[in-house]
């Protein structure tokens, strides 16, 4: 496969894993931290109503998890692609 | 020791540090001066990210801008959006800019847009941004110093002055890395150990993100739902569920301060100083680590401090407390002005409801919550100490930061890319270090006489970041297309329609009086508050860059070539050592 070509598959890749991440992203926060908030508050997490606590704490623990996740994959995909950095 | 005495010591022994560190952390290049010499871990870069991030404005303001003004949930948009848009930038910008290892915001959009008016038209975005964000920063340093020094603000402001002058100018980027880093540690503390006492008196557990779920001590009422009932009683909306204008107004103003988060120059540029594209993705997570502990901190601080202070008002359901029986810490906070009590009925009570006309408490600054949180728990003095060297490091951190992203847009952006290319290092250094201190001077001239827009400063900031930087790096790093016509049309549109609203509604320039449009619901587009609308300004943005891109000739190829080299991580070594 020529150089470009291999570049292009690995940015498709890229977008892919972008696209699902940013679902996830935006299906805590703006799902289940406020539109669908009314709905989730109907079950309890210990003395939080679920709603509530993805809007105050839930999303942000999700939104690390995704970033560290996103961190290691791409680490993969370089290295899958042979397109990652030279040793420092 | 009195407490002025204790303050004196415990913020002194902090800014000996900072300087410390300055005199240690010398830029002697220009390299040092903008990135730090591209050579700080990914940890250390996300503990700085945090402090730079992490502004006097979410130490004080927050917890109290949740619980008070924003009635609890409808609070969740700043928990939200100030953290959520750490993951837009980790995944759509840092690592990409970080490849182009370059030194400035406006270098990136004046090189992919092969266009000095681009670079120029950023540099100018930049500015009103960062410009209109330090003021707060400013005016933080002086509030703080009054509160705690007991000195005048202008006395508190001129120090602050002096500290920033002496670390930034001298050691640049290096210098307020390695400060910020300091400074971060400094006010964690200083935030976490009130909330964890406060969390134990209420909860008995000393986690307080877990406390804030967890039942009172002695009695199995959960804190939330004993929250919910005393509020309500005395006529505020539920606490869990008090929503902010409409669910549409809070989902734009969340995506606003997602997006004006990623878009904030101050913030890109600590992503120039990691060693690799690699570090650049996973310092965002530590930096967003580093700023939840306090993020995830600030709801229980919120809701344990509105409960403290309702059953100190309201000790049992339909008594009041009586003045002459109200707490030290009450009457301490009344002399400073942020909290008024009118006994209208003169009955030596202080009844507190929501109805305006017969509630008696009749002022409970957002800045209370934390500042008076230690004494409202009772806590020694030295925690009370470390609160205010806790403000201090937050509003100087982030001053720096913006400080440092205003100045290398003017000497390196500015000076060395489109006025005077002839410059030498030596000399661009020198022009990079007057710079800064000039706009030290201008920001201190703007805490000393703040135009009338102080107020809405920083979250106006916020609004013009999502709507002018934000767009045209991620197009200009997703698009092949987008050409040097559509980014200067794109944020051009952008940062004009989100100043037009805003001031349509607040008034021009903020000047009272000038607004020909009231600051109302029933004015605003659907429903959305000037506060919100950087994302409308975005998408603008957005639509009329790709308009304006499909009508002019296409980038060239080397354009297109720069395009296709940040997408990947190899050779970014090479990208910062022929610059």
């Amino acid at each position: 496969m020529s150089e470009s070509r291999r570049d292009d598959a690995y940015w498709r890749r890229n977008l892919r894993l972008v696209a699902g991440l940013l679902s996830i992203w935006f299906v805590v926060s703006f799902g289940c931290g406020i539109l669908f908030v009314d709905l989730l508050n109907q079950v309890p997490l210990g003395g939080f109503k679920l709603g509530f606590w993805f809007a105050q704490q839930g999303a942000i623990y999700v939104f690390i998890a995704l970033i560290f996740y996103y961190a290691h994959a791409m680490k993969k995909l370089d290295r899958e692609f042979g397109v990652e950095e030279e040793e420092v | 020791m009195s407490l002025t005495a204790l303050t004196y010591w415990v913020v002194g022994a902090t800014f000996t540090l900072y300087i410390g560190i300055a005199i240690w952390a010398r830029a002697g290049s220009t390299k040092e001066f903008y990135v730090a010499g591209g050579g700080v871990p990914p940890i250390a870069n996300g503990m700085a990210t945090a402090a730079d991030w992490m502004s006097a404005a979410s130490f004080i303001g927050m917890a109290g801008l949740i619980a008070l003004s924003y009635g609890g949930y409808g609070g969740s948009v700043f928990l939200m959006g100030w953290t959520g848009g750490f993951v837009i930038l980790a995944l759509l910008l840092a690592p990409y800019l970080r490849k182009f290892g370059r030194f400035t915001v406006p270098e990136f959009i004046g090189d992919r847009f092969y266009s000095d008016t681009a670079r120029i038209v950023a540099v100018v975005c930049l500015i009103l941004c960062s410009v209109t964000y330090v003021i707060g920063q400013m005016k933080g340093i002086g509030v703080a110093f009054s509160r705690f020094l007991e000195t005048d603000y202008q006395t508190g402001l001129f120090t602050g002055m002096v500290i920033v002058f002496f670390y930034a100018v001298l050691g640049g980027m290096k210098g307020i890395t390695y400060t910020q880093i300091a400074q971060y540690c400094v006010l964690i503390m200083a935030y976490t150990i009130p909330a964890i006492f406060i969390s134990l008196q209420l909860t008995g557990n000393p986690i307080p993100q877990l406390g804030l779920g967890s039942t009172l001590l002695g009695t199995d009422t959960y804190l939330l739902d004993r929250l919910d009932q005393v509020v309500t009683e005395l006529g505020f909306v539920e606490y869990t569920t008090s929503i902010r204008g409409s669910t549409l107004n809070m989902v734009a103003f969340t995506a606003s301060l997602m997006v004006g988060t990623a878009g904030l120059p101050h913030v890109i540029i600590r992503f120039f100083t990691v060693p690799r594209v690699q570090d650049a993705r996973t310092s965002a997570g530590w930096a967003l680590v580093f700023i939840a502990i306090l993020y995830t901190t600030a709801p229980a601080v919120a809701a344990m401090a509105r409960l403290n202070i309702v059953q100190t008002l309201v000790p049992a359901p339909g008594e009041s407390l009586q003045i002459d029986e109200r707490p030290v810490w009450f009457q301490n906070w009344e002399e400073t002005g942020l909290l008024v009590i009118d006994d209208k009925n003169r009955d030596g009570a202080i009844q507190y409801s929501a109805n305006p006309d017969t509630n008696e408490l009749v002022k409970l600054d957002n800045d209370i919550l934390v500042l008076a949180n230690p004494e409202i728990a009772q806590l020694p003095n030295w925690v009370i100490a470390l609160v205010a060297a806790g403000g201090l490091a937050a509003a100087l951190s982030t001053a720096a930061g913006l400080l440092l992203a205003i100045a290398s847009a003017i000497s390196h952006d500015l000076l060395k890319s489109t006025f005077m290319p002839r410059i030498t290092e030596k000399q661009e250094l020198a022009a990079s270090r007057g710079a800064m201190a000039l706009a030290i001077i201008g920001a201190g001239y703007l805490g000393l006489h703040p135009p009338g827009f102080a107020a809405g400063t920083v979250a106006l900031a916020f609004g013009l970041a999502a709507s002018s930087l934000f767009p045209v790096l991620m197009m200009g790093i997703f698009s092949r297309r987008v050409t040097r016509e559509g980014a200067i049309a794109g944020m051009v549109a952008g940062i004009g329609v989100t100043l037009f609203y805003v001031f349509q509604h607040k008034g021009i320039m903020f000047i009272p009086g000038t607004a020909f449009l009231g600051d109302t619901p029933e004015n605003w587009f659907f429903g959305i508050e000037p506060n919100a609308f950087g994302i409308i300004g975005a998408l603008l943005n957005f639509v009329v860059a790709i308009v304006v891109s499909r009508l002019s000739a296409p980038p060239p190829e080397s354009v297109q070539q720069l395009v296709d080299n940040i997408r990947t991580p190899r050779g970014a070594q090479r990208g910062l050592v022929d610059h």
